[in-house]
């Protein structure tokens, strides 16, 4: 009797966790009906990057807006954002629950480069398209070896690639030198400036060093960079480090022109560490429009986005540059979803996405331009350049394009 | 007698409900389960030393990584087959639990609970070490292929993976029941209840205790092993500190020195992140700490504790072999050093 209950009890915790509903779906368009397209994402809604979050939620707000006027073709968008806590074992299993058991048409924007690093193999294989993936790293653009995944911001690497091709432009004989994190990321930011420099490499760079994660302080490198006797320094640095750098740069009276990767820009975590006054002329390259710059007051995209975000994100921070990126990114795949028409199975899903010509999103800086092709998978490769005037990033310049795509 | 046969045929019916079940679930959930016995192993691994002997440890979330990684490298750098890797992986976490027991040992209480929590931070950054770069992939981690049913069996990748994974896990809870019924499960539990007591009965506390170390490493290394084959990569991001954490609520939530409640903890662990979200996107992690102080209150000894507190009234008869089987000593759900 009391062996009954128990197995009983274990039997039906076992099933009571695991049983949800499966729903039917056209076997040739997983994840749509008459009236829905269903689309799964992951996102750090908790955990170490939580901060990120805001981009998942901005994302679920804009195609609620989206439904309320009408849906895209006549069929709501649904959107099951999800949280996997920026853990690839927790993406691994949502992102299962969400094609296996939801049966979603796609998975769109999933953030993280480990986290879509461990789903990447299972979704091409089950032919299922992972798009826009939220990550900087570079390889997002394989298509040949992963034609169902496309990343979607400029990468590190055409960053990298935008930071050359400006000194090639406004300084030819400059001679340059470069500071960067030993680890994925950083390589990525010298591999950009190699497609660039190409054989000139060797003759343009005075020296280049790394450091490590785990270093902790950067000023040996500076002062070894300083000695190489270059007029020209890039900085492809996390924030922490960005900080020591840039102050140890002014502090041993070096005058470089200082190139900044856009993920250290932010002036509470970078600027103010390093001294205000000190990161004065710091050039940096962006794509989003900031809603913090007063140049935008007057722009119908930003205005349309204020409106956005108080009709459907009541309460949220309207300076976290995250929910501009969840907007414009959201929008894209809106594009999407509008040009595949009728046919939304996922070969045609993946098809319309690897064919977007110079579609504008409002929230782009103007000129900057969606562009993609069945060989090019980096939908971003255009940056403005901007320099710290000591107040704010003050844009300057035309548009500059990364290599080739 | 009846106290012999009784867990031994609830243990046979449960192994029997879950082989039915790789037939009726679905591959997601099948691999849901199959992370439920590998946090189930790790958890066990962790109840031997925090739960038998006494030896608090916040950091088998590093053990669980070693075994995940020594597992991955294994077959992505060296093609070694998958089941091959799991005596290697326990191999070295054993030696690597070993040799971190001897600094444990000067440690009690607080202070070891707190150098291996240290090891638990550091484990994540040693793995993007340059130097162990060309083996571990560097932050990038490694992608590992799922293995097939051997011998032509007509069960699809997942099924057997859950297969293969609960048959080692049911050969380790039979052997760890074993070990924890036997002398040296009174020997660990004498050292936790009073060491110099036990001492005095001759038993060589430095040795049990680098033993324990030992043989819990060894157990969360296997699971990490069997985690990292269900989940196919590996990435110092998979095992942040937040980890061992884990698995130390699936310890204390599933029930302290119960192996039927490492089990629970495991559930628990995969399940709970999961409803938390359902919940609300905006603070899962308040969610899922609402639930745990909500869930610590009202089964303060955990699943297990629970599960004979229902029982054990309606069944007085039976309440008192219950409590002598290994898997439910009536102690209180705390260690003592």
């Amino acid at each position: 009797m009391k062996m009954d209950r128990r197995t009983a009890m274990i039997g039906a915790a076992a099933l009571g966790a695991g049983f949800m509903p499966r729903l039917a779906f056209a076997a040739d368009m997983p994840g749509v009906s008459a009236s829905e397209i269903k689309i799964g994402g992951t996102m750090p809604y908790s955990g170490p990057a939580s901060a990120y979050g805001a981009d998942g939620r901005a994302e679920v707000a804009y195609f609620k807006m989206v439904n309320d006027q009408g849906g895209i073709n006549g069929r709501k968008v649904n959107l099951m954002s999800v949280d996997d806590g920026y853990s690839p074992p927790k993406t691994v299993e949502q992102t299962r629950m969400l094609v296996e058991q939801e049966g979603v048409a796609f998975m769109f924007n999933g953030l993280g480069t480990p986290t879509q690093t461990a789903v990447q193999k299972y979704l091409n294989m089950k032919k299922v398209p992972q798009l826009f993936v939220a990550t900087g790293a570079d390889k997002w653009g394989d298509y040949k070896h992963f034609p169902w995944t496309i990343g979607y911001q400029p990468s590190y690497r055409v960053e990298a690639q935008i930071y050359a091709k400006y000194v090639l432009r406004t300084k030819p004989d400059a001679k340059v030198a470069i500071i960067y994190q030993n680890d994925d990321f950083g390589k990525d930011y010298l591999n950009g400036v190699k497609d660039i420099f190409g054989d000139k490499y060797a003759k343009m760079v005075a020296k280049d060093i790394s450091y490590e994660v785990t270093d902790p302080t950067t000023d040996q490198q500076i002062v070894i960079l300083q000695a190489s006797g270059a007029d020209t320094l890039m900085i492809f640095a996390t924030p922490k480090f960005a900080a020591q750098i840039v102050r140890k740069v002014y502090d041993i009276n070096w005058h470089p022109t200082q190139f900044l990767t856009n993920v250290s820009i932010a002036v509470g975590a970078v600027i103010k560490p390093a001294g205000v006054e000190k990161a004065v002329g710091i050039i940096t390259g962006g794509y989003l429009k900031d809603s913090t710059d007063p140049a935008w007051d007057n722009d119908q995209g930003m205005k349309d986005w204020h409106a956005f975000m108080d009709k459907y994100m009541p309460g949220a921070d309207q300076t976290d540059g995250d929910y501009i990126y969840g907007y414009a990114v959201a929008m894209t795949l809106a594009h999407v979803l509008k040009q595949c028409g009728n046919d939304l199975s996922r070969e045609n899903i993946m098809r319309q996405a690897t064919n977007i010509h110079d579609l504008e999103i409002p929230m782009l800086l103007p000129g900057i331009k969606v562009n993609t092709s069945p060989t090019n998978y980096h939908p971003l490769r255009q940056l403005q350049l901007a320099r710290w005037n000591g107040k704010t990033w003050e844009r300057f310049g035309e548009i500059i394009e990364g290599a080739g795509a | 007698m009846r106290a012999e046969r009784n867990p031994l045929l609830i243990g046979l019916a449960v192994v029997v409900v879950a082989v039915a079940l790789a037939f009726l679930l679905s591959n997601y959930h099948l691999f849901q389960l199959t992370m439920v016995v590998a946090y189930a192993i790790a958890i066990l691994g962790l109840d031997m030393l925090t739960g038998y002997t006494g030896q608090i440890s916040l950091g088998h979330g590093a053990f669980y990584a070693v075994g995940a990684y020594v597992a991955a490298i294994l077959m992505a750098n060296f093609n070694v087959p998958y089941w091959a890797t799991l005596p290697v992986s326990a191999v070295v976490c054993a030696g690597f639990g070993f040799a971190f027991g001897f600094p444990a040992l000067r440690l009690g209480g607080l202070y070891l609970a707190l150098a291996t929590f240290a090891l638990a931070i550091a484990v994540p950054q040693l793995l993007k070490y340059k130097l162990l770069e060309d083996w571990t992939g560097g932050v990038q981690g490694i992608v590992i292929s799922k293995p097939d049913a051997p011998f032509g069996l007509p069960l699809n990748q997942d099924q057997w993976l859950y297969l293969f994974t609960l048959a080692v896990g049911v050969v380790l809870f039979v052997l760890a029941r074993n070990l924890l019924g036997g002398r040296i499960g009174r020997a660990m539990r004498a050292v936790r209840d009073h060491g110099v007591a036990a001492e005095a009965m001759g038993i060589d506390i430095a040795l049990l205790k680098t033993r324990s170390f030992a043989l819990s490493a060894m157990y969360t290394g296997i699971a990490g092993a069997l985690g990292a084959i269900a989940v196919q990569f590996v990435a110092p991001d998979s095992f942040a500190v937040f980890l061992s954490i884990t698995l130390f609520v699936g310890l204390v939530v599933g029930g302290i020195t119960s192996l039927s409640g490492a089990v629970f903890g495991a559930i628990f662990i995969v399940f709970l992140p999961n409803f938390a979200d359902q919940i609300s996107k905006a603070a899962p992690g308040a969610i899922y700490g609402v639930i745990l102080i909500a869930f610590l209150y009202l089964a303060p000894k955990g699943f297990a504790g629970l599960l004979r507190r229902l029982v054990g009234p309606r069944a007085p008869h039976l309440a008192a072999p219950a409590s002598s089987t290994p898997a439910a000593p009536p102690r209180p759900a705390r260690a003592k050093n």
